[in-house]
């Protein structure tokens, strides 16, 4: 009974997930960009504009030249997630790839860097009173979430362990449509239920930053509008 | 809104990011636009009847046309490191001026008519039903942003707020909440040609007093010609440099330079205007018909070279849409870039000794140089990265011996608006544009102190006549105002009689 539940959740959520982030990039991806609006320091090429994309995504460029403490906990956060996102890929396959299990340790180092970096950001939404000002409950609920998650599986890795072995026999067999059943341990069920929770609001939220960050035409534009014409479909007479 | 009532704020020796002071600026709104003058550009005069479904379908016709738009308004996380970033805010402390908050006034309708957590959840994700006092607020504080793009160098999205702003101001004007200043010039470039209204014939009588004067003080006949057929260079400069101060004296400066180097140029009647503020409304259409005057005085008069003075973003228009809105300039002379800006081509002929400057001629002015938004994050020069600061302050350092720059924060792409651009440079927000400036007060009081600064060049109209009219406020002389061109005049040998 809880196993079919939750596998049939995985699965929904997978579906909104999945079917949601891809409606937002067709949209992003079909609305035209009319005008050349790269915002200065702008590479002329477009290679230099993917490679400035791709630092704002793997270091956080810009948000480094904004403000340190902001970089630091976001950028503490995201990596850690990164890392514990990889780590996680070991319950999904089989055999565990080489480079899945070498990054294992730091995966679980990682655990606590997630949890000291939602911690950071989340002090300056009560702490800085301009952050204070533009927080939502929105704001809040998400780190909620992301806290939720982080405390639980360590919770499950450090307190009271969880029956791992049946949990990858579960996600494997979700996998292959052939279903196994979950191990019914409660840290287990809130860690997966957030995550059913995660899933299921990513395309609805704030989430969709990260889709957008490919998008932004300040930022992916290369800075050539004397060199190339650029006329839109709608804006032809 | 009285002008005897604005004070300036107190210059600090460093800047200090202010305590949030709700509601400081809930006063500050510009006029609105009359019938006619919204009329005349094909809006509403007034609020229509159904003015809700008109803003929510004009909103989504925008959110069909501008990707960047869509995905500014989804992105945004709420990290806060725009909320420092914008010259409003740190010279009001209205937590509204704080560039998140600014486009979360358009967010939050764009979230609860347009998105599914806020159709279902609006509390929950601040979204909130457009109303007349939504409106009002709108009017109030997308008049508050001068579209200087300075918080989109910091976000780690690239979120351009300029472009949230024009939005917003293109949903106003679809339901008949235009700005005066703004609509009522871009009304006069359609009927005469410039935002001063300045019609050929006052033009032409200006600039043969312009030629006049250059001939009493330096004996040469520098000529200012007007509607000239066969000119090589076509240049469209603000209109402002006709006749206002200092704007003239770089009219002036680019007189000198075409003479100096022998370059045949002409300006246009039916052309009369670089300035472009159908930029500041965001309206595709207003950009383009008002751009069209230059395509259409360049082919007129068989021009090969279009030049663009000293105008901030003016140059942005040009340099970044004009090919797009006015283009291909397949009928100019491909051997130079089309537009070119008036430092392009001055830089260009002194590092080719075309031109001699003497520096000593300006020797009586220490010279820091104020890098204007449109040109420092909208554009470029030179065809490098960077040209655009670069190349001004070659310049600069051709025509005079002692320059100094401000604080490296608050130049090149950090630079700070001078707090009158972007639509804005309007008397009866005298007390914004005051303390708009704070942030590039402070900076220029640095180099004041420091090296004795007296002369602040700029490229930029709008940044010119804004300082000149603000500078006082903060006890500084508005003679030290000036252009870049106006330096060059100044140091330029013109040969002949001398």
């Amino acid at each position: 009974m809880l196993s079919a539940l939750y596998a049939s959740l995985f699965y929904a959520a997978t579906a909104v997930l999945v079917g949601g982030v891809a409606w937002r990039v067709i949209e992003y991806a079909r609305a035209p960009a009319p005008l050349r609006i790269p915002t200065t320091p702008a590479p002329m090429t477009r290679a230099g504009a993917a490679g400035r994309v791709a630092r704002e995504v793997v270091l956080f460029e810009s948000l480094y030249r904004s403000n340190k403490w902001i970089w630091l906990f976001g950028w503490m956060f995201h990596v850690a997630l990164a890392l514990v996102l990889v780590r996680h890929l070991r319950y999904f396959i089989e055999p565990v790839w080489g480079w899945v299990a070498f990054a294992q340790p730091f995966g679980i180092y990682a655990g606590f860097a997630l949890v000291a970096g939602l911690a950071g950001l989340w002090a300056r939404r009560f702490l800085v009173e301009r952050i204070r000002y533009i927080s939502t409950w929105s704001d809040h609920l998400m780190l909620a979430l992301l806290a939720g998650i982080a405390l639980t599986g360590l919770g499950m890795k450090y307190v009271a362990h969880t029956d791992i072995i049946g949990l990858k026999e579960f996600m494997l067999g979700l996998m292959r449509f052939d279903w196994q059943p979950l191990p019914a341990d409660p840290l287990l069920l809130v860690h997966l239920s957030l995550v059913l929770v995660l899933m299921v609001v990513f395309p609805v939220s704030k989430l969709l930053h990260a889709p957008g960050v490919f998008f932004s035409p300040s930022r992916n534009q290369p800075d050539d509008s004397r060199e190339r014409r650029h006329l839109a479909a709608w804006a032809r007479d | 809104m009285a002008g005897a009532a604005v004070k300036a704020p107190p210059l600090k020796e460093y800047p200090v990011i202010p305590i949030l002071a709700p509601g400081a600026m809930g006063a500050s709104k510009p006029y609105a636009a009359s019938d006619k003058m919204n009329e005349a550009l094909g809006f509403p005069g007034k609020l229509p009847e159904d003015w809700h479904a008109r803003a929510i379908a004009k909103m989504g016709e925008l959110l069909g046309k501008y990707r960047g738009l869509r995905v500014f308004l989804d992105a945004c996380v709420h990290c806060g490191a725009c909320t420092d970033k914008c010259h409003y805010f740190l010279g009001t402390g209205d937590p509204k001026n704080m560039p998140v908050a600014r486009q979360d006034l358009l967010r939050k309708v764009y979230r609860r008519y347009f998105t599914l957590a806020g159709k279902w959840f609006p509390k929950l994700v601040g979204a909130e039903d457009l109303t007349e006092e939504v409106l009002e607020d709108w009017f109030k504080y997308f008049n508050q942003c001068s579209e200087c793009r300075r918080c989109s160098v910091y976000c780690p999205y690239g979120i351009d707020t300029a472009e949230i702003t024009m939005a917003a101001r293109e949903i106003m004007n679809a339901v008949g909440m235009g700005q005066k200043y703004t609509n009522e010039i871009i009304g006069k470039v359609h009927k005469i040609g410039n935002n001063l209204g300045l019609p050929p014939r006052a033009l032409a009588d200006t600039l043969e007093t312009l030629e006049e004067e250059i001939k009493e003080e330096t004996g040469v006949d520098v000529k200012l010609p007007l509607d000239q057929r066969g000119a090589e260079v076509l240049l469209i400069t603000p209109s402002a440099d006709f006749f206002a101060e200092p704007h003239v004296f770089s009219l002036i400066g680019y007189a000198k330079v075409f003479h100096a180097a022998g370059i045949s140029w002409t300006l246009s009647s039916h052309a009369s205007e670089a300035a472009n503020f159908g930029v500041f409304i965001g309206s595709y259409e207003q950009m383009k018909k008002v751009s069209m005057r230059v395509r259409e005085a360049a082919l007129e008069l068989g021009a090969k070279r279009l030049v663009v003075g000293e105008c901030g973003h003016a140059w942005r228009v040009a340099y970044s849409f004009w090919n797009t809105l006015i283009g291909p300039f397949d009928f100019l002379d491909p051997r130079y870039p089309a537009p070119q800006h008036i430092c392009e081509l001055t830089h260009d002929l002194v590092e080719r000794g075309a031109i001699r400057l003497e520096r000593e001629k300006n020797d009586h002015r220490v010279v820091t140089f104020h890098d204007s938004c449109n040109v420092a994050r909208g554009a470029g020069m030179g065809g490098v990265p960077g040209g655009q600061f670069t190349i001004p302050r070659d310049l600069i350092r051709a025509s005079c011996n002692n320059f100094y720059d401000m604080a490296p924060e608050t130049i090149y792409e950090s630079t700070y608006c001078c707090g009158g651009g972007g639509g804005l440079l309007s008397d009866e927000i005298m007390d914004l544009r005051v303390k708009g400036a704070l942030p590039r007060m402070e900076a220029l009081k640095q180099v004041v102190d420091a090296h004795g600064v007296n002369f602040m060049a700029m490229i930029c109209a709008i940044c010119k006549a804004q300082f000149t009219k603000v500078v006082p406020y903060y006890d500084f002389d508005m003679s030290m105002v000036g252009g870049v061109h106006q330096l060059v005049g100044d140091a330029i040998r013109l040969g002949e009689l001398h």
